[in-house]
């Protein structure tokens, strides 16, 4: 097996007596769409703010391509190649859609001091931005204020922006959220061509999006990795059945 | 609704069309006001980039400001009063100089700016009002005590400072300097907001988490804004100083970095020529309404309180009918 592109080994975050995240491994190995997913409250946002940067684990270690990155900075793990979404759209709304996605041009290519070019008339800057958002169907809005797209455009570029950094790892947090059916649809659609340029670690609640794109489920409940594996493997799962699809299944 | 292009161009011209009548029908004090006007959007200008931009509200900019006066009122003391300027190492002349004061004037508020961004950076919200509102009662309470420059009585220059070629002594002159140096100051201003730096400025303003996940570090962004905007403040404390041909701790006073927020307001934050029309208008109701009543700052609220309420854009967003701060 290769080597994994980002895991984390034994991380451990808890808050007071609560034990958010407990001696939670992953691996995210290249070319694989790997879901996380658990019920609310089990930790999940806590551990993608360990990997990203905003939160420091008590202990374990999260590692990039074979570099441990558990003491760097957001904007550091960024840079060494981890790109991510948010759940809540964080964009600048003041700004155009093309505006936004210069933004990730800008960080990929670590050279926002330049105080006297226009941003706009950089040709290669704008050419990777243009590409993030011709990929996802965002094009033709370029001129548009990001304050007027749809709650469905806002994941699309969402997405453009991560796309724009070329990250070797993507961190998605429900990008389905808020998605109606056919909307869901593209952008499954889209990640799952996504998953040969860059693996995708994915967080989402819609089952249809997660065993539909998903070559690895780890669920998580109370904190602890419960379980690994397949989509198969996983719907058999009688701990997984009991802690989490309990009802429907 | 008018671009916002067009709206500077117009204002500018104003301002030199009323400065263009006083010189007609020869009224210097009108040209004195502008000149006024002029320095004090020359501050606002450079407030405008920390505030507008980068969302900065810093209360302290008197602090620039005031380096900028105390920076020239030295330099000119030393040089009209023949004696060296002892730096400690090395001493040197003082000199009347135009070019070469606004040097050290924005050298030194840029290192100001520097060292007090590096501290108060790290917080925000209030605490960074509180900070910046610190920083400038230190060292208004420092220059009130600093008796070798007047301490509280300030310090007066007797002849305004030289620029080569020019008679500074002549208002329409001097004017013509402030002028040309405001029109350089929103130049500057318009280059840098739609640069790389100006984009992740503005992102890092809106959405601090976003910029960071770009790999960009927002502290290092606003503390190169904050420098930058320090500076521009500085170079107008200078100007000011030599307009009045007097310094005093009252440059550095927190009302006075008020009142730059307030003309920021007027005008309209992160606007471009928002600064300009806020001081164009200060001055302007100080100098019609100052005349008919002693309390005109209680006309000058009601009108800020207008706009606050009504027009969050400021004049330009009025006239823009665009609320946002982007152009």
């Amino acid at each position: 097996m290769s080597n994994p592109i980002l895991s984390t080994h034994n991380l451990v975050k808890a808050f007071g007596a609560l034990t958010a995240t407990d001696d939670v491994s992953i691996d995210l190995f290249p070319g694989e769409i790997h879901a996380l997913i658990g019920p609310n409250g089990a930790g999940k946002s806590t551990l993608i703010a360990q990997i990203c940067g905003g939160l420091t684990p008590d202990s374990g270690r999260v590692v990039l391509q074979g570099r441990d990155v558990t003491q760097d900075s957001t904007a550091a793990r960024a840079r060494a190649g981890l790109g991510r979404t948010f759940q809540i759209s964080a964009l600048a709304m003041e700004d155009t859609v093309l505006e936004n996605a210069l933004l990730g041009a800008l960080g990929a290519s670590h050279r926002p001091w330049r105080f006297w070019r226009k941003a706009l008339s950089d040709k290669a800057l704008c050419e990777r931005a243009l590409s993030a958002l011709e990929r996802v169907g965002l094009a033709d809005d370029k001129d548009r204020r990001t304050s007027e797209l749809s709650h469905g455009q806002r994941r699309q570029l969402e997405v453009a922006v991560a796309l724009t950094l070329e990250p070797r790892a993507f961190l998605m947090p429900e990008p389905m959220a808020g998605l109606g059916t056919g909307g869901s649809q593209r952008l499954i659609g889209f990640l799952d061509g996504l998953r040969g340029e860059a693996p995708i670690l994915l967080v989402e609640h819609d089952m249809d999006a997660v065993f539909a794109l998903a070559d690895r489920i780890s669920v998580l409940a109370s904190g602890q990795v419960i379980a690994t594996g397949t989509v198969d493997e996983i719907r058999r799962d009688p701990a997984v059945r009991e802690a989490y699809l309990g009802e429907d299944a | 609704m008018i671009g916002e292009r067009s709206i500077t161009l117009v204002v500018l011209g104003l301002l030199l069309a009323v400065v263009a009548w006083a010189l007609v029908v020869d009224e210097p004090f009108t040209i004195t006001l502008a000149t006024r006007a002029a320095i004090l959007a020359l501050a606002a200008v450079g407030l405008n980039i920390a505030l507008g931009i980068g969302g900065m509200v810093s209360l302290g900019h008197a602090v620039f400001f005031g380096l900028g006066g105390y920076a020239m009122g030295i330099l000119a003391y030393h040089a009209q009063s023949f004696s060296a300027l002892d730096l400690g190492l090395v001493s040197v002349a003082g000199t009347k100089s135009m070019p070469v004061i606004w040097l050290v004037a924005l050298g030194v508020s840029a290192l100001a700016a520097l060292l007090i961004g590096l501290l108060s950076l790290r917080t925000s919200g209030v605490y960074f009002i509180m900070i910046t509102l610190a920083f400038g009662q230190m060292f208004y309470y420092f220059a009130i005590s600093w008796s070798a420059y007047g301490g509280e009585d300030g310090l007066s220059i007797y002849v305004r400072n030289g620029f080569p070629g020019l008679n500074t002594l002549v208002p329409i002159q001097f004017f013509g300097i402030c002028f040309a140096l405001l029109c350089a100051a929103l130049f500057l201003n318009a280059r840098l907001r739609a640069s790389p730096f100006g984009l992740a400025l503005n992102a890092a303003r809106q959405v601090p988490a976003r910029i960071e996940t770009v790999g960009l570090t927002p502290f290092r962004l606003k503390l190169v804004a904050f420098v930058i905007s320090g500076a521009i403040t500085g170079l107008a404390g200078a100007l000011f100083a030599d307009l009045n041909r007097f310094v005093s701790p009252t440059m550095f006073s927190w009302q006075l970095s008020g009142e730059l927020i307030v003309l920021i307001v007027i005008g309209g934050v992160g606007r471009l020529i928002g600064p300009v029309i806020g001081a164009c208008l200060f001055v302007a109701l100080e100098h019609w309404l100052g005349g008919l009543t002693e309390f005109w700052h209680v006309y000058l609220g009601a009108i800020l309180l207008g706009i606050v309420l009504f027009a969050r854009g400021g004049i330009v967003g009025l006239l823009t009918g665009r609320e946002g701060p982007h152009v």
